[in-house]
């Protein structure tokens, strides 16, 4: 295609797609009133580090794999970094380390195994890959058939162009992050709330089940959306007038049973909410998959402001270390 | 936590960066419980408001502003936590929106849809005529002489809730739905009726089909209506159907042509 003329046209191709590995940049916004959603990356920060630590633009495009399974050869060579969920990973059958990038020579084959523990990791190249965007953003969501290569997960042949590093490059600095500023998986994850939208329509005896009770995560979780299981919660109302679903928002359907909405969730429902998680926990529950519990806990939206800005500028204070 | 910015418009949170604007009739002397049974209820006055708020909103921001996600009765504000925090939002958005729903408040576009309405393009039109007690000639001329409101748009990229349409011919939803709906069936689900972006999973009651693209990433713009525009739709013959690019479901999958 004559679009591509002046692009990277090498990368890396996929050998095996494994269970779900998405292209992702920071998500598509800009784009609600024709009906997308944002998609994007599932754990945001996890993200932001792959970029960070191949020197990129935060929203550079990456690759979010999930559960794992992936395995890419290398065309170019390039400097990656591996950030998540801690799968196995091997460069040409040796051992490597996440969190800190490295060079990989035209030839290597990666490999990723499967996580036990957390579910998704992203892996970002220096320059970001280079894959053409629509409505503004690289992010797939398969559902829309969207974004990606083809609106779709990543299959075997796939090639996935990215900028070669110039030649000298073998002394580029590598670097990686330390171990106690890597963020800790978990099983059992808290969920800050900000009580919103339909919240008056439950019972305060309601609201306090709410937050008092452990949820598992039911065998129902996506990229769309986790659904859980516990005490049924019961709103007064059984649906309400179709509107505009937030990052994070707690529907409660009539069983009862949440479901917290993220990055694939429909723009629109009519299913009464609680509230909504903030972005750090959404993030969080996003590595926790099936039998893993989780609690809610209200805070107000100064709270959750702070939350934010003390978070970020724990992100950007956070010094990488430069490796010889 | 409610800050009402005037009488038809109040202003909640929805999440860390979302604050969500619902919309009801303008009317002062009803109490707060009146009001939201009556925002529960489509109405166009409450649909041009919502029109014109997003409207106001587009004109006074700009980076602050993510995105909006408007609806029947509100609009989802989706907001730049680097850029502003949800007091200052609140206080902007008052008065910004204070004037929003005053009598001037102008009408969303007329936009005029394509339809060819017919046994083979409107699979359910047999159905719905027995339903409603009326001849299918009846159903087709009722649901073309509505025009309707771009309600919503959501559930799948380019899908549009149009409403209302005539009571007679309201039908509830296939209690199975199907697998497969055509790309650009136009179909009525109780008093909603809808055109399918793309071949999708439905169980909308199937009146005809529309010939034009509903959702098209290489279009500018990408679909043909937004929310707030008004709509009817005209009945084509079968020529002008296939001349404006439509395609019978049936002629797809039998000749396999693009």
């Amino acid at each position: 295609m004559a679009k591509n003329e002046n692009k990277n046209t090498l990368g890396f191709i996929v050998n095996n797609g494994g269970v779900l590995s998405l292209i992702q940049d920071a998500g598509r916004y800009g784009a609600f009133n024709l009906g997308l959603t944002n998609g994007g990356p599932a754990d945001p920060l996890a993200f932001y580090w792959s970029n960070r630590l191949c020197g990129n633009e935060l929203n550079s495009t990456a690759i979010e794999i999930n559960l794992g399974g992936l395995q890419l050869t290398a065309q170019v060579d390039c400097v990656i970094a591996i950030t998540g969920a801690p799968m196995p990973l091997t460069v040409n059958g040796q051992a490597k380390d996440l969190w800190r990038s490295f060079l990989v020579k035209a030839g290597d084959k990666i490999h990723l195994g499967f996580t036990s523990l957390g579910v998704r990791c992203y892996l970002a190249v220096a320059g970001g890959f280079d894959i053409n965007p629509i409505f503004g953003s690289t992010a797939t969501v398969c559902r829309e058939s969207i974004g990606g290569i083809s609106g779709d997960k990543l299959v075997e042949n796939d090639v996935l162009p990215c900028q070669a590093v110039p030649k000298a490059a073998d002394k580029l600095k590598q670097l990686m992050l330390a171990k106690h500023d890597q963020p800790k998986y978990s099983n059992e994850v808290l969920l800050h709330t900000v009580l919103s939208y339909q919240h008056q329509h439950f019972s305060a005896i309601e609201k306090r089940l709410f937050f008092s009770s452990e949820f598992q995560i039911s065998k129902h979780w996506d990229r769309m959306g986790y659904r859980l299981q516990g005490r049924a919660i019961k709103a007064d109302i059984s649906g309400i007038l179709s509107e505009g679903i937030c990052y994070g928002a707690i529907q409660i359907p009539a069983d009862g049973q949440p479901i917290v909405l993220l990055n694939d969730r429909q723009t629109i429902g009519g299913y009464p909410k609680i509230g909504a998680v903030i972005s750090q926990d959404c993030a969080k529950l996003s590595q926790c998959r099936q039998g893993d519990k989780v609690r809610f806990e209200p805070i107000s939206m100064s709270q959750a402001d702070n939350f934010f800005h003390l978070n970020l500028s724990r992100f950007n204070q956070t010094q990488l270390i430069v490796c010889s | 936590m409610p800050t009402r910015i005037n009488d038809s418009i109040r202003l909640e949170v929805a999440g860390e960066n979302a604050l969500m604007l619902y919309f009801s009739l303008n009317k002062s002397l009803v109490s707060e419980q009146q009001t939201s049974t009556i925002t529960s209820s489509i109405s166009p006055i409450i649909s041009n408001e919502v029109h014109q708020a997003v409207q106001l909103i587009r004109q006074h921001f700009t980076i602050e502003i993510i995105d909006l996600i408007p609806s029947y009765a509100s609009i989802l504000v989706v907001f730049n936590l680097l850029e502003i925090d949800h007091h200052h939002l609140r206080n902007k958005l008052k008065s910004v929106l204070k004037q929003c729903g005053s009598a001037s408040s102008k009408q969303g576009r007329l936009v005029e849809l394509p339809a060819y309405y017919a046994i083979e393009s409107g699979m359910d039109l047999v159905r719905i005529a027995k339903h409603a007690k009326l001849t299918v000639k009846q159903v087709i001329t009722l649901h073309q002489a509505q025009e309707y409101r771009v309600y919503a748009i959501g559930f799948a990229p380019g899908f549009a809730y149009l409403g209302e349409v005539d009571e007679r011919i309201a039908m509830p939803r296939l209690t199975t739905p199907r697998l497969k709906v055509p790309k650009g069936a136009i179909a009525i689900a109780d008093r909603q009726t809808a055109v399918y972006p793309a071949e999708s999973p439905g169980g909308w009651n199937i009146v005809g089909l529309c010939p034009i693209d509903m959702f098209n990433p290489q279009a500018d713009p990408t679909m043909p209506i937004e929310v707030g525009d008004r709509l009817k739709f005209v009945a084509i013959t079968k020529l002008q159907f296939i001349e404006l690019g439509g395609k019978l479901p049936n002629q797809v999958s039998s000749n396999g042509k693009e």
